[in-house]
């Protein structure tokens, strides 16, 4: 089972050429997207703005290497290891959906595009990551989605509630779990196997066409974000925050986490 | 002066909607980031703007009588047990101050339930439960005794 192309299994009831189409199609809907959530709310001219407004602000000038430098540290500690996560929990669900969505991606266009169909023999070790990016997905998806939801207890609501905030991780949980039974009930060769591939479709659809109205994008802006917290920091602006206190030094404790009552 | 929240550094951790006294904070339907649902039901207490672990709070005054151009941040340690602030005036000028979080230490202060229950008779009394032991005033709490009143004018 975790060994089977599942997209070369399927190059009967579906042609290569039309896999590899979509994939293309769902990469323009998520640059297009993208570009235009970018330009409708105006995001990337917040921050160059205040880009400009930091940098001519700050005591402290901040060079070209330091530059790379600060960009280095972002891309190592906030992008790849999340750094930015206050509470450990929400850190190792985010670095565990993150990791497999990559995976997950990854794998599955290297096996629509170079192992499309069973004539081309698919090496066991791409599947075997795909599966594995599906359930890292899953396992910090589910954790997020029906444990660490912030507005669930604090709100009163159901745990079930669904809102628009939640189009982003519901569309890629449900384009990976249905992804994962299609691949499952294709291995058993089970007829329900083609509804599962529709419904994987659908969802995927979802997930890359609603890049202007979910949260998809974060994984743009935030980084950038990020850098500038950092450069806001090297150049002495700090975000108009008061330095780190040298006194006095007395009775601390331990940060609590939030309890949402 | 109500609190706003800078999107890009929020994570939607819930600090500010745990710790807001008048439960405006609350975390967007859109983007899953804090935001106050009620800016002028805010009375500016600052405790989201310490609580957050971002520093993604702000607080900014109603224009009509806060200069354009200040600033009031404020940082809290908690390691350290320190609260720090910066004002920056708009002319140029800025004020840093940093206070303690608490002067006594861990544990030194008795939680309610650890004093002793308050009698019956003590719900007939003016003076709140421990008082006026818990305000360590000698000889009890000053007040006004009835011949010490006007009775009408004279």
């Amino acid at each position: 089972m975790f060994t089977n192309n599942p997209f070369a299994a399927s190059a009967d009831f579906w042609s290569p050429l039309v896999m590899q189409l979509y994939v293309v199609l769902m990469i323009v809907l998520v640059a297009a997207g993208t570009l235009f959530d970018i330009v409708h709310k105006g995001s990337a001219k917040y921050f160059f703005d205040h880009w400009r407004k930091s940098k001519s602000k700050g005591p402290q000038q901040v060079g070209g290497g330091e530059l790379v430098s600060l960009a280095v540290k972002t891309g190592l500690v906030d992008v790849l290891a999340s750094g930015e996560f206050c509470n450990a929990r929400r850190r190792l669900a985010h670095l565990l959906t993150m990791y497999g969505f990559l995976i997950y991606v990854i794998t599955t266009a290297v096996m629509v595009f170079g192992y499309p169909t069973p004539a081309a023999p698919t090496p066991a070790l791409l599947p075997l990551l795909w599966w594995m990016g599906g359930l890292m997905i899953c396992l910090g998806g589910y954790w997020f989605w029906f444990f660490i939801r912030v507005d669930v207890a604090a709100e009163g609501n159901s745990a079930l509630r669904i809102m628009p905030a939640d189009l982003f991780i519901l569309s890629l949980l449900g384009s990976v779990t249905l992804g994962l039974i299609w691949a499952y009930l294709q291995t058993r060769a089970s007829s329900g196997a083609n509804v599962f591939f529709g419904l994987y479709i659908i969802a995927t659809t979802v997930l890359f066409a609603s890049v202007p109205w979910s949260k998809f994008a974060h994984m743009f802006f935030k980084p950038a974000a990020a850098f500038e917290k950092r450069v806001s920091y090297a150049n002495g602006t700090r975000s108009n925050l008061p330095g780190p206190a040298d006194k006095p030094e007395q009775f601390g404790s331990a940060r609590e986490h939030a309890r949402h009552y | 002066m109500p609190t706003f929240v800078y999107m890009t550094r929020c994570d939607g951790c819930g600090h500010c909607v745990d710790i807001c006294p008048s439960d405006i904070m609350h975390i967007d339907k859109t983007y899953r980031r804090a935001y106050n649902i009620e800016p002028n039901m805010c009375w500016e207490c600052y405790s989201c703007v310490k609580a957050c672990p971002q520093n993604a709070i702000d607080v900014r005054g109603y224009a009509d009588f806060a200069p354009l151009g200040h600033s009031v941040r404020v940082l809290r340690e908690e390691a350290k047990g320190t609260v720090s602030w910066r004002l920056k005036f708009r002319d140029g000028r800025e004020k840093n101050f940093v206070s303690p979080v608490r002067t006594t230490p861990w544990g030194s202060i008795k939680g309610p339930a650890e004093y002793d229950a308050p009698r019956p008779e003590d719900f007939a009394k003016q003076e709140l439960a421990h008082e006026p032991e818990a305000l360590k005033i000698s000889g009890g709490l000053p007040a006004l005794r009835p011949e010490q009143l006007k009775r009408g004018v004279a």
